[in-house]
């Protein structure tokens, strides 16, 4: 169980939280841009701090680690692999600090680009590697540090509407074959239909849920209707 | 964290280089050694020189920059990119090509005893000024190159549209920047002057034209007088200290110019006049800072094969040396590029070799001679001086990295040492190459900690043309320089090649 219950001051924002969340699958963010998706996930992951209150995953508090420790993996909205690394080299990365990779290690690498469909990839690098191909390394990436929990920072939304929902499935998959708990923060309601049974709002610093997602989007009665009503 | 543990021991390190041996200073000073006349004499020249230094630079290098900017041809940009070049070139190459040109029996006294008038002697203020506006001259004009170039084309074409008369235009559109990198470069060759060495040892001297660096120098290695040392020493660093504060919060806030949008350059539309003025100005500089070269070159060339093995062995000293100093330079310099590491290494421009290296022959005195030393002293203060040049051009960079990749690399639980092998190290690679090149050259170049310890047994290639220089021994001095000239260069380009065979 994921269990987050804090507030954080930021210079003239504030950001609350009292959220469980009891089952794995992805959870989608959602809220007007400005109103604190991404610090919500730079707090749960550990890169801002909270001033009072608590995130516990499975009775074990989390808050009190350092950013690296926590059983947390994160993608975000760019820079998600490092441009002078090959595919193989970014992906060890995940495994080993040293610099060589034993064969162990290779094989992971292999096994994990077969699962996005990536494989005989591994001596590129990044800029030689499409939007979408860049995404799946990501998410190789993250399947290598297999942690419990995933963190999405819109990583897709330079992709086209086509590439974007290939890569939402293969998340949806992923963390049903993994059992993952994946919170995906999105500004596009059609990305939070598609694989979130659940969504969290955050307006105005205020985060809250989860609801599912079907009642969060709709435009007439839903808590969301003014910020889908202008778009 | 490590990552600031190794920031504060890089700090320590530096601090400790720079300030032990002014305590050291401070403690012998506590007899009655007092300021004498001449010292007060020696205070007031220093500043006296390096002001006028300063004044002409800027205003050689401003009516340079003006010519160029306005006129275009072949050959154009080349000559732009060798105003670089004097800042790495070792200043006695300098002092031994003006000699061709300027000295007794060189070009211009050979051409003026031929039209009858008095030989013009480059010893004294006058020799001083004109090595000083040689090797700051076109740092000046590439500041106001840089300046005038950086003004959006839009204001020009706006002061067309509004048909500006000429001298509202230079109001309006260029003094701004003219005024405000005037300023700047006058500072930065004022504090570059004031701890001027080679050039006052050479072509100076005397009563009247000693600056404290060479009093400092003469107190030591002639007079053995340490207490007098330490007492100039410690005016020294006060006064560069306070004008060198003075210099950061002046050249800190660099604000560029905004809202251009890289249309194409506007022809100009140049008089007659104004072209012949400003061709003559770029064919008289040119010749200024190209002869000089040349007749290391001419002269140098015949006697390579005459010279003895010191020189080549002091050669060898002097590249051992310019790469150990780059690499201890480079490896403090990476744990200190943020704001205070940057505060802190500029503090290699306040203090001067000379006042360190005061106090560490007297550090080292009642231990061992001081001279066996000569080695590790003149490598580790040579490593501090490039410090501020090193940290300058590896923060912005450094900065970028932390900005765009600290994030990701907590993500996948790096510790410092993989995130130094894995990410900073490389990504930082061309940064690395051209500040190594850079202090590396600065170093194989400098005369200054080692004339102090240096020896007849451990000599370096700048000691050793001092010597061939003191000896007469011109021709040697001259192919000494030549070999001194390229290697230097050849430092610099190695080092940055290696920072550019980038692999992403």
């Amino acid at each position: 169980m994921f269990d987050f219950c804090f507030t954080t001051e930021f210079s003239g924002f504030t950001i609350t939280a009292k959220i469980q969340l009891k089952n794995t699958g992805v959870y989608a963010v959602l809220g007007p841009s400005g109103a604190g998706k991404s610090s919500l996930l730079n707090i749960l992951a550990g890169y801002s701090k909270i001033s009072k209150g608590h995130i516990c995953w499975k009775s074990d508090q989390i808050h009190i680690k350092q950013a690296s420790e926590r059983p947390i993996a994160t993608l975000f909205q760019d820079n998600n692999l490092f441009p002078h690394l090959t595919v193989q080299q970014n992906l060890g990365l995940a495994l080993t600090q040293w610099p060589w990779l034993l064969y162990k290690y290779q094989k992971r690498i292999e096994e994990a680009l077969k699962a996005v469909n990536m494989s005989s990839f591994e001596n590129r690098r990044p800029s030689q590697l499409s939007g979408g191909q860049k995404s799946r390394t990501a998410l190789a990436r993250v399947l290598l540090q297999d942690r419990p929990i995933l963190l999405l920072d819109e990583p897709f939304s330079a992709l086209g509407p086509g590439l974007k929902n290939e890569m939402l499935d293969l998340v949806a998959r992923i963390a049903n074959e993994r059992n993952l708990l994946v919170l995906m923060v999105t500004h596009d309601p059609n990305d939070a239909l598609r694989i979130s049974k659940e969504t969290i709002l955050v307006q105005d610093g205020k985060v809250s849920g989860p609801i599912p997602t079907k009642i969060a989007l709709d435009d007439e009665s839903g808590p969301l209707s003014d910020y889908l009503r202008i778009k | 964290m490590a990552p600031r543990l190794v920031s504060i021991g890089a700090a320590m390190i530096v601090a400790l280089v720079v300030l032990g041996p002014l305590i050291v200073l401070m403690r012998l000073t506590s007899d009655q050694t007092t300021f004498s006349a001449a010292d007060w004499a020696a205070l007031k020249f220093t500043v006296f020189q390096a002001a006028y230094s300063a004044i002409l630079s800027v205003f050689f290098g401003f009516l340079l920059a003006q010519a160029l900017f306005r006129q275009s041809f072949r050959g154009r940009q080349l000559l732009v990119l060798m105003l670089g070049a004097p800042f790495i070139l070792p200043v006695l190459v300098a002092i031994l090509g003006l000699l061709s040109v300027f000295g007794h029996n060189g070009l211009v006294n050979t051409v003026i005893t031929a039209i009858g008038l008095k030989t013009w002697s480059i010893y004294g203020i006058q020799g001083i000024l004109l090595a000083h506006v040689y090797l700051n001259m076109p740092l000046a004009t590439r500041f106001f190159l840089q300046g005038l170039e950086s003004i959006p084309q839009e204001r020009w074409r706006l002061a067309q549209a509004l048909s500006l008369k000429k001298f509202i235009k230079f109001r309006v559109i260029e003094w701004p920047v003219i005024q405000k990198i005037s300023l700047q470069a006058f500072v930065a060759i004022f504090v570059v002057c004031l701890t001027s060495f080679a050039i006052i040892l050479t072509l100076g001297g005397g009563p009247r034209a000693t600056t404290i660096e060479v009093a400092i120098y003469q107190a030591i290695r002639l007079d053995l007088d340490f207490s007098k040392a330490a007492i100039l020493g410690l005016s020294q660093f006060t006064l560069t200290g306070v004008i060198a504060m003075l210099a950061l919060w002046f050249l800190g806030n660099r604000n560029s110019l905004s809202g251009g949008l890289d249309r194409p350059k506007i022809i100009w539309n140049n008089s007659i006049i104004r072209s012949i003025m400003d061709w003559l100005i770029i064919i008289v500089f040119g010749l200024f800072l190209f002869m000089p070269i040349y007749f290391i070159f001419m002269k140098g060339i015949g006697n390579l094969t005459n010279l003895g093995p010191s020189v080549w062995s002091a050669a060898f000293n002097s590249l051992l040396m310019a790469i150990t100093s780059s690499i201890i330079s480079l490896t403090i310099a990476c744990p200190l590029t943020h704001k205070w590491g940057e505060a802190l290494g500029t503090l290699g421009i306040a203090v001067s070799p000379l006042v360190i290296g005061a106090g560490l022959f007297i550090l080292i005195r009642p231990i061992a001679n001081p001279f066996d030393y000569a080695l590790y002293v003149t490598v580790l203060v040579n490593a501090i001086m490039g410090l501020p040049f090193a940290i300058r051009i590896l923060r912005p960079a450094a900065e970028d990295i932390r900005q765009d990749y600290l994030k990701l690399s907590k993500a996948l639980s790096l510790n410092t040492i993989g995130w130094v092998y894995w990410i900073f190290l490389p990504r930082l690679r061309k940064p690395l190459g051209y500040a190594g090149g850079l202090v590396a050259a600065l170093s194989m170049g400098d005369l200054g900690i080692i004339a102090l310890f240096g020896g007849a047994e451990f000599t370096t290639l700048p000691l050793k043309i001092y010597q061939l220089m003191g000896a007469y021994r011109m021709d040697q001095a001259l192919s000494a320089s030549l070999i001194l000239l390229i290697l230097s260069f050849a430092l610099f380009f190695i080092f940055e090649n290696l920072g550019r065979r980038s692999n992403v």
